[in-house]
């Protein structure tokens, strides 16, 4: 990280290094942890790009902390390998100490120094600088993160987002070859986390460092990401932009972890997928290959999908349930076979909470699909 | 990264840390040894005769009188401390403040200065004495013996009760009692169904702590003349009784066991509520100024009757006495000389045990920490004993010389240093040593420049506690102190033992000052428990 590469960085899909061998920062390759009897990480291989921001995303105790904690070397792995920048780091034979990897963290709680000012807990990492170049790389952070004025405060007098400023700033002033971040928004009130979460990303891309964030929260996966890894159970489900993951699940997992998901069942015949709300053009189902023909499949329907009116006719089923989100609200249809969608509507509509209501698909996009075969006992996803 | 993964057993070079484990070993042992020789010595003595040592009938008063004793003391001071913290707490007893640090005031004045103030002011030609002679007063009731000490342990032992008594009424949520009330209870009821058993593991714990002061302290049954375990130990070893002092010994640890047994037992399960507070405070009423009398008498006959001896002596002067027994300002010196090396060494020791406790909890490190315990458990008179023996027969280059005095100190005072460094590594966020790994800092360059400036103020808290009781310590420095090496204590002790109770004064009042000083190291060691 030099002055070099302090660019903002367009955060678009050609950014991104697609060639994985030359460009990796760092590589978990297999890498397996146990607690005792308990399986954290099982068999999980993760490459990381120079310059791209990662997030791993996943619900609590599916080893997304353990797993940057093997990064950091605060944790030894059980089996597989960790590579950085192309030499091991953590291996059955090799292990190296946190303090000679070149990794930044930023804890969850902040982890500053309670006995040191804020200028004081970003010069910290820096003991090969003399004085003078170490005050000017610590005025230089200071400036990158916003705190030009709060250099000599201590970290009881600076306010939550300051104090994740100060986290942020100590951990890339030894310039890290990458940069982890534990839950990093966790600390902070809900009003503040989404203004830090686009400070956050302009720091890291005008730093241009390489950095993995860790998360339970999908909407700020998608914000801060240029990939999201989504992991459950201690397995990886699917990594790749955020788009994509969100558009494109792999698993029912991934589906119900990012968003409302409901599942409308349907038969492939032909062109056409029956179902109970109509007809769905085959071309509007993302990759069906062939061999699905003349089988039971489950169409993922978010609640943007899919709309709810009052009818005279027979209908497709009746409103059970209503949750307001702000500007919109969700209403839980139950349909005749038995199935839960989601049907998401402005404030100012109104769909009728008793009788019956019809319900259709207009998605602008290509949808989702599941062999039925996979299916789970409980129809409806949330997070 | 403060998971609940990493409250979960470590791994790798998280693992008990060679280093560390052996140094704690090595204090734990040496706390302990000690006492095994004790053991030791007292199975040399042969089964026959031990036991007919331990039923000769004088052994079975020595028990009965101690048993007396502490049942009367705990009794006493459950029945002073916890009406005392009611008043101060939860009802409109004008100057809260003053009352309560007044009513907790006591605690600082050490025992058996307390005792040797109340013989001299109420016993047989004492102040008092003297004072009502004119009004045909020819003698006061008898103060040595049981009543004497009752009264003075007594005295100097209920704020322990009234202290931890009224933490829990503080912290108590009233709103409970709010409910009682609505549910038809008067105060009275709500008090005994609500209040009792939500004080009732405190109430036990003060308790716990005034039965073992009464149990181990030496100095009171002594001046007092009343045959406790501690005295008859003293005396028995004074006059080659070896086998009984020894025998005496165990049985005064095996009743010390058995009391925090009883303790555990009576605490019960802790089930408290933290929750909301309302203002509910009884208003006492016509019960105002009874209860304002309660809370002065108890404070009066505790503070002024000591303090007015103290300093009739001292403004009498210390002309009427002989000059071999004149204060020198060497024994002031002496005292802070081996409290000064005491606190170093608690601390030295203390600090591998206390980091191993709280950063790396396993079965092994929680055995280490509960051996540097058994000063807690073991009076100062049988510590002093053990060491005698052991010193004379197995360190006798060190015995009779100030190390093993130091020594005995330290396995005395060490849970003071364990205990205030173990409470401030827990307050280290374990992240912060985890951030400084990251940044390029080695272990033990985490440890220096991040985990010790932080525990610096525990340490040095708990560095000046061991520092203040050593000075006060009397039975092990009477035992194990070298020939002709005085402090502070020694020369209160042989100005008591000689009469002179007048050259008692300067040392005394020295003593009162630092005792003062430690209960105010204890007042700021936030979250400290109080011994």
């Amino acid at each position: 990280m030099s002055n070099s590469t302090l660019s903002t960085a367009e955060r678009s899909p050609e950014n991104q290094p697609t060639n994985a061998e030359t460009d990796s920062v760092l590589e978990l390759d297999g890498v397996s942890k146990a607690y005792g009897a308990e399986t954290v990480i099982d068999d999980l291989s993760i490459s990381v790009e120079d310059g791209e921001i990662l997030t791993l995303l996943g619900p609590s105790g599916c080893g997304k902390t353990t797993t940057l904690r093997l990064i950091a070397g605060l944790d030894h792995p059980d089996g597989g390998e960790v590579r950085l920048n192309g030499s091991v780091v953590s291996s059955s034979e090799a292990f190296v100490a946190p303090e000679e990897r070149g990794v930044g963290v930023v804890f969850q709680e902040f982890a500053l120094f309670p006995h040191l000012t804020a200028a004081e807990n970003i010069a910290f990492g820096l003991k090969e600088l003399d004085d003078a170049e170490r005050d000017a790389r610590v005025r230089e952070l200071l400036d990158l993160v916003g705190l030009e004025t709060q250099g000599a405060s201590y970290p009881d007098e600076l306010s939550g987002g300051q104090q994740q400023r100060v986290a942020l700033a100590r951990s890339l002033a030894p310039e890290p070859s990458i940069l982890l971040l534990d839950e990093p928004f966790s600390n902070l009130d809900v009003d503040l986390r989404v203004k830090m979460r686009e400070e956050v990303r302009r720091i890291l891309k005008e730093a241009g460092v390489t950095a993995i964030s860790v998360t339970h929260d999908q909407e700020e996966a998608m914000s801060i990401s240029d990939r999201v890894a989504v992991m459950n159970d201690g397995d990886l489900e699917q990594i790749g932009e955020p788009e994509q993951v969100f558009q494109h699940p792999e698993s029912r997992f991934v589906a119900g972890f990012l968003g409302y998901a409901g599942f409308l069942p349907g038969r492939i015949s032909g062109d056409r997928i029956e179902t109970e709300l109509g007809s769905v053009e085959r071309d509007q189902l993302h990759g069906l290959a062939p061999e699905y023909d003349e089988t039971d499949i489950d169409i993922l329907v978010r609640p943007d999908d899919v709309s709810a009116h009052a009818c005279d006719g027979p209908g497709h089923g009746e409103v059970v349930g209503k949750r307001y989100l702000g500007p919109t609200i969700l209403y839980e249809v139950e349909l005749d076979g038995g199935d839960n969608l989601l049907c998401m509507h402005n404030h100012d509509e109104t769909v009728p909470t008793d009788g019956r209501v019809e319900v259709t698909l207009d998605a602008g996009h290509e949808l989702a699909w599941f062999p039925r075969e996979q299916r789970p006992e409980t129809g409806l996803y949330s997070d | 990264m403060a998971t609940e993964q990493q409250t979960k057993t470590g791994d790798g070079e998280e693992q008990q840390p060679l280093g560390l484990t052996v140094a704690s070993a090595a204090v734990a042992a040496a706390v302990v040894i000690p006492l095994l020789w004790l053991v030791k010595t007292a199975l040399d003595v042969g089964f026959v005769e031990a036991l007919e040592l331990v039923t000769r009938p004088t052994t079975v008063e020595v028990l009965l009188n101690s048993t007396v004793l502490v049942v009367l003391v705990t009794t006493a001071c459950i029945a002073l401390g916890v009406p005392l913290a009611y008043i101060t707490v939860r009802t409109d007893l004008p100057f809260k403040r003053f009352w309560t640090i007044v009513i907790a005031l006591p605690l600082v004045i050490p025992s058996y200065i307390g005792a040797f103030a109340f013989v001299s002011a109420f016993g047989p030609r004492g102040v008092f004495q003297r004072l009502l002679a004119p009004f045909g007063v020819e003698s006061l009731p008898e103060i040595y013996g049981l009543p004497g000490a009752v009264l003075v342990l007594t005295l100097y032992t209920y704020p322990y009760v009234f202290i931890t008594t009224r933490a829990a009424l503080k912290s108590m949520d009233t709103t409970l009692i709010d409910a009682a009330r609505t549910l038809n209870h008067t105060r009275w009821e709500a008090f005994k169904r609500v209040t009792i058993p939500q004080i009732r593991p405190a109430v036990a714990a003060g308790g716990l702590l005034a039965a073992l002061y009464a149990l181990s302290d030496f100095g009171t049954p002594a001046i007092m003349k009343f045959d406790a375990f501690t005295r008859v130990i003293y005396v028995e070893f004074g006059s080659f009784g070896r086998d009984t002092a020894t025998l005496l010994s165990l049985q005064l640890v095996a009743v010390t066991l058995l009391i925090l047994t009883l303790e555990s037992q009576i605490r019960g399960e802790e089930r408290t509520t933290t929750g909301g507070r309302s203002g509910n405070v009884m208003e006492l009423g016509r019960w105002k100024y009874p209860a304002i009398g309660f809370a002065a008498l108890v404070a009066a006959v505790a503070l002024v009757v000591p303090l007015g001896i103290l300093l009739t002596w001292f403004a009498q002067g210390v002309a009427e006495t002989s000059q071999s027994l004149a204060f020198q300002p060497e024994y002031a010196f002496n005292s802070v000389l081996v409290a000064a090396a005491t606190a170093g060494a608690a601390t030295v020791a203390g600090l591998p045990v206390a980091y191993l406790a709280a950063r790396h909890p396993s079965r092994m490190s929680s055995v280490f920490e509960r051996a540097t315990y058994v000063g807690y458990a073991v009076p100062g008179v049988v510590l002093g004993l053990a060491l005698v023996f052991f010193g004379s027969s197995y360190a006798t280059p060190i015995y009779q010389t100030l190390y093993l005095l130091v020594f005995a100190y330290v396995i005395r005072f060490l849970p003071q240093a364990v205990g205030s460094l173990r409470a401030s590594f827990l307050r280290v966020d374990p992240a912060l040593p985890e951030a400084a790994r990251t940044l390029g800092e080695t272990p033990s360059g985490a440890f220096r420049h991040v985990t010790l400036p932080l525990v610096a103020p525990g340490l040095f808290g708990g560095a000046a506690l061991v520092f203040l009781t050593t000075m006060k310590e009397l039975p092990a420095t009477l035992l194990l102190r070298p020939a002709g090496f005085k402090t502070l204590v020694t020369h209160i002790w042989t100005a008591y033992a000689a009469g002179y109770f007048g050259q008692a004064a300067v040392p005394a009042l020295i003593l009162l000052f630092v005792s003062g000083l430690s209960m105010l190291v204890i007042i700021t060691q936030e979250g400290y428990d109080v011994k």
